[in-house]
């Protein structure tokens, strides 16, 4: 068992608190290696499709979408639940997940995760990994952000901006009214994604976990 | 040769098809088909679209809801919003702007586009400053 699997569950409030980003002036800037690999899964393929479950991102659009000629689905689920959170409807949050993504069954290239799976339960988060396994294509390529630490008071989410042609990402929070509810262990997060096997791993920096997973073929 | 530009006021509601052969702005309500092959339309602040929109450009500044297909440019600017699917070869999309929907570049369509040095991708793109297109304060007239 590694030293990350021994991370403890941490389960937080849910108050929304006045917001003060972590970094006021500049965007926190970090180093990826997992984006460079999941590049390389999509740009194997001739005009791959793409999930970005964040927010949409001017320049992460042009990137992908002019660049490297994906068609992107911009799927804004920090939005929608900030919205059930709003609405006091988290307890839905789960079957609004499970009839969100349209898509057809294996027709997705790659699926931009970030840092959501942090902020969701458990039985929320697995709906939501059932999804995303059953729309990836065999080969299809699934990038995810965990936190390795409890978030502090504030709650923010954060938008990932790619910059340096996928070497690094910025980070800019913004407010949310939820804040991370726990820290997964490995074994939680493989688990979640069974579907799917990790093809790397790394720890950055920041202390967040980024693991690239692939559809096995079939 | 002074350029026309058609301005569908805020307290106009249309429902039905909007064909045009010249740029138009729209800050009131429409609903329906907007087609505007050559053209530029602009969606301003206080635009409400509920429409398919087909045009050379489009520039959102207020809401739309429905697919556009442009066979220059969507620009969705500051505190635009749309959702629907997008289909242009150039998409921008301002910071604090709102999209949920697809989006299709059609890079197939543009060799240039491929033939170029991969530009860096810059951390934000920045809001356009530029007054909205097709907003004369000189030359508006009410059109419908």
């Amino acid at each position: 068992m590694g030293l990350l699997d021994r991370i403890s569950t941490r389960k937080s409030d849910s108050e929304p608190a006045a917001f003060q980003p972590p970094v006021p002036d500049v965007d926190p800037l970090f180093s990826t290696k997992a984006l460079r690999k999941f590049l390389g899964c999509l740009t194997s393929r001739e005009g791959p499709v793409l999930i970005d479950l964040g927010p949409v991102v001017g320049s992460n659009v042009a990137y992908f979408g002019e660049q490297l000629g994906c068609k992107i689905f911009v799927t804004d689920v920090f939005a929608d639940l900030d919205r059930h959170a709003r609405e006091g409807r988290l307890d839905q949050f789960g079957d609004f997940l499970a009839s969100k993504f349209t898509q057809e069954s294996a027709s997705v290239d790659g699926v931009l995760c970030w840092d959501f799976i942090d902020y969701l339960d458990k039985p929320t988060a697995q709906k939501l990994a059932d999804q995303l396994t059953r729309v990836l294509r065999p080969d299809g390529a699934l990038l995810g952000f965990f936190g390795t630490a409890p978030q502090g008071g504030d709650t923010y989410y954060n938008k990932f901006i790619v910059s340096d042609e996928g070497v690094n990402l910025r980070a800019r929070a913004y407010p949310a009214l939820r804040s991370r509810q726990s820290t997964l262990l490995n074994r939680d997060i493989i688990r979640l994604f069974s579907g799917l096997r990790v093809s790397d791993s790394f720890l950055l920096k920041n202390n967040q976990r980024e693991i690239l997973f692939r559809k096995p073929s079939a | 040769m002074e350029k026309d530009i058609v301005n569908i006021g805020k307290s106009v509601v249309i429902k039905g098809e909007l064909n045009g052969s010249e740029d138009l702005t729209i800050e009131g309500h429409v609903e329906g088909t907007i087609q505007l092959r050559d053209h530029v339309l602009t969606i301003g602040p206080n635009g409400r679209i509920k429409a398919q929109v087909f045009a050379k450009m489009v520039i959102v500044l207020g809401e739309v809801n429905g697919n556009i297909t442009a066979t220059d440019k969507v620009d969705i600017r500051d505190n635009g919003s749309v959702e629907g699917d997008l289909i242009a070869p150039r998409i921008a999309i301002a910071e604090g702007a709102h999209f949920k929907g697809s989006i299709d570049m059609q890079r197939k369509g543009a060799p240039q586009a491929q033939a170029k040095p991969a530009a860096q991708p810059q951390a934000a793109a920045p809001p356009q400053a530029s007054a909205p297109a097709g907003a004369p304060q000189t030359q508006q007239r009410v059109g419908v």
